[in-house]
């Protein structure tokens, strides 16, 4: 069993501000009747400005877990995690000064089914206080970024999976999050759609020039969208390689039939494979 | 069957209805010779129902039971809510009132009347309580589901939100119970009713209730048919207020929208 951990290092011109993310030594027990469980255990992981990384695994490799506790749903039980250098926990609380640097996207659109699709989108400026013609232009605005210009009005059960999940990742944009974290975004849609959102999200992302972590089981999924790939194995849940997936972006769906692209799909299948 | 035939059937098919129950309690009165003072025959009772109308009696007892209903209906739509969102957010309290709130709730509170008319007197206070009291107890455990079953997913968007437990509550315990209430409204409404006719039934002097038990005490069965016709348009006109309400508030639930598209 290969155990290599391939790090790439940080682009030396951003180590003068603090890493967008910097995780060290986090874990997550979970206390059962059958005993404790360490659904994540010693994880390390450092994320620079404008870097997207995907987290991939089997199912209980903790990949959620972890992302649950980037995004301020869930304490972790040890270790410390930084946004921008600010701690977001405190013990068991969250900080708010950090929280508010996130935007999380869930696997399920999450929408409210009594909002509109533009209220939907806004919701996260209502919080903050924003003015509702401030918070509408604004979430026009957003509607077009993820094109669903004409759909404002709409209520989301008028809306297809696909569609609907764009106005998730509108509505985490909207309060234009220094760290967009995604728990399978796409992971509901089929794989036509998915494809096609995986464009979309590459060109937000370009947009916007958003960080992001992004969870998926799909390798290809990962690899075509990610900076760096991490490899998280089960029982404990934690890191096991991260490979860094270096193609010029944007990047086009045809990249996925280049040699250097089958061989990270390759190793990470391989690897992924003899876990069980 | 086209939406279009769909949409039509329930105008076709509740008027062909009426008409061939109508005819046949005709019928049968007729043929079988039924005495008028137990069974009169529809044209009696559609002319005591004209009767009724030209009677400024009437009117004035129509508005006292309305009254009666509508403000029965406000205080257990306020209380319901009230309730039953605390109870839906105070797990503990609920655990230990809940052999209580079963107890009530399966009581016969019809059987409170006498009480109420002591406590109350003849006036309308009596008749309100009780309907309120009806209404109270399907409103309230409504409310009570709604709140506990606020989707885990929205919860989270809230929290990734940093959404303080205000916002949260009015932004989506508020919003997600609202169907729920309704469903309690709809039946809320609908035994307020009840509450307030069998009010004046058993205790005072005045309403629809009233006038049902001098048409009986005068041995007049269309009277009493015409007046029970009208309590049940009353009851009919205030169900559809309470419906009506239901589609403008959210129309964006399944029980308003999925209704729409089967007769739309």
């Amino acid at each position: 069993m290969t155990n290599e951990t391939l790090m790439t290092t940080a682009p030396p011109e951003a180590s003068v501000e603090p890493p967008r993310l910097h995780i060290q030594d986090v874990g997550r027990d979970f206390h059962t009747k059958s005993g404790v469980t360490h659904a994540v255990s010693g994880v390390d992981l450092t994320i620079q400005r404008g870097e997207f990384v995907a987290v991939i695994g089997r199912s209980g490799c903790g990949k959620t877990t972890l992302l649950r506790m980037i995004g301020g749903l869930l304490a972790p039980s040890a270790g410390t995690i930084e946004v921008d250098g600010k701690s977001l926990w405190r013990g068991s609380h969250v900080e708010p000064s950090a929280v508010t640097k996130l935007g999380f996207v869930f696997q399920e659109s999450n929408l409210f089914p009594w909002f509109s699709i533009l209220d939907n989108i806004a919701l996260p400026l209502k919080l903050r206080g924003v003015g509702k013609t401030e918070r509408r232009e604004r979430a026009a605005e957003l509607a077009e970024l993820v094109g669903l210009t004409g759909f404002e009005r709409s209520y989301p059960r008028e809306l297809s999976g696909g569609m609907r999940q764009r106005a998730a990742i509108a509505r985490a944009l909207s309060t234009e999050p220094e760290l967009l974290l995604m728990d399978e975004p796409f992971g509901a849609l089929d794989a036509l759609t998915r494809e096609r959102m995986n464009l979309e999200l590459q060109r937000i992302v370009l947009e916007t020039n958003s960080t992001v972590v992004f969870v998926t089981h799909d390798i290809p999924e990962a690899v075509f969208l990610a900076d760096r790939v991490v490899h998280m194995t089960p029982r404990p849940g934690r890191i096991r390689q991260i490979l860094p997936a270096e193609f010029p972006k944007p990047r086009a769906v045809l990249v996925q039939t280049e040699p250097e692209f089958n061989e990270i799909v390759r190793i990470l299948r391989r690897d992924l494979d003899e876990e069980e | 069957m086209s939406p279009r035939t769909l949409k039509l059937l329930p105008w076709i098919v509740t008027p062909s209805l009426v008409i061939i129950i109508v005819f046949l309690w005709w019928a049968i009165v007729t043929l079988l010779n039924v005495n008028p003072f137990i069974f009169p025959p529809p044209q009696a009772v559609a002319a005591s129902f004209v009767q009724l109308l030209s009677e400024p009696q009437t009117w004035s007892a129509v508005v006292v039971t309305v009254s009666e209903v509508i403000i029965g209906f406000a205080i257990a739509v306020v209380v319901g809510v009230i309730v039953g969102v605390v109870l839906g957010k105070v797990p503990w309290l609920e655990l230990s009132l809940r052999p209580l709130i079963v107890i009530a709730q399966v009581a016969p509170k019809v059987a409170f009347v006498p009480l109420f008319v002591i406590w109350f007197g003849f006036g309308l206070t009596s008749k309100i309580v009780l309907a309120a009291l009806l209404a109270f107890f399907p409103i309230m455990l409504n409310v009570l589901l709604g709140v506990r079953s606020v989707e885990q997913g929205h919860r989270e968007v809230m929290q990734s939100l940093n959404a303080s437990k205000r916002q949260t509550f009015l932004q989506l315990d508020m919003r997600s119970l609202q169907p729920y209430l309704f469903a309690g409204m709809e039946v809320g409404i609908v035994l307020a009713t009840i509450g307030a006719i069998v009010g004046e039934y058993l205790g005072g002097n005045n309403g629809l209730g009233n006038m049902v038990v001098s048409a009986m005490n005068s041995l007049d069965a269309a009277r009493t048919f015409a007046l029970i016709l009208l309590l049940s348009l009353i009851g009919l006109v205030l169900y559809l207020i309470v419906n009506e309400a239901k589609r403008f508030v959210i129309p964006w639930h399944e029980s308003v929208y999925g209704l729409r598209n089967v007769t739309a």
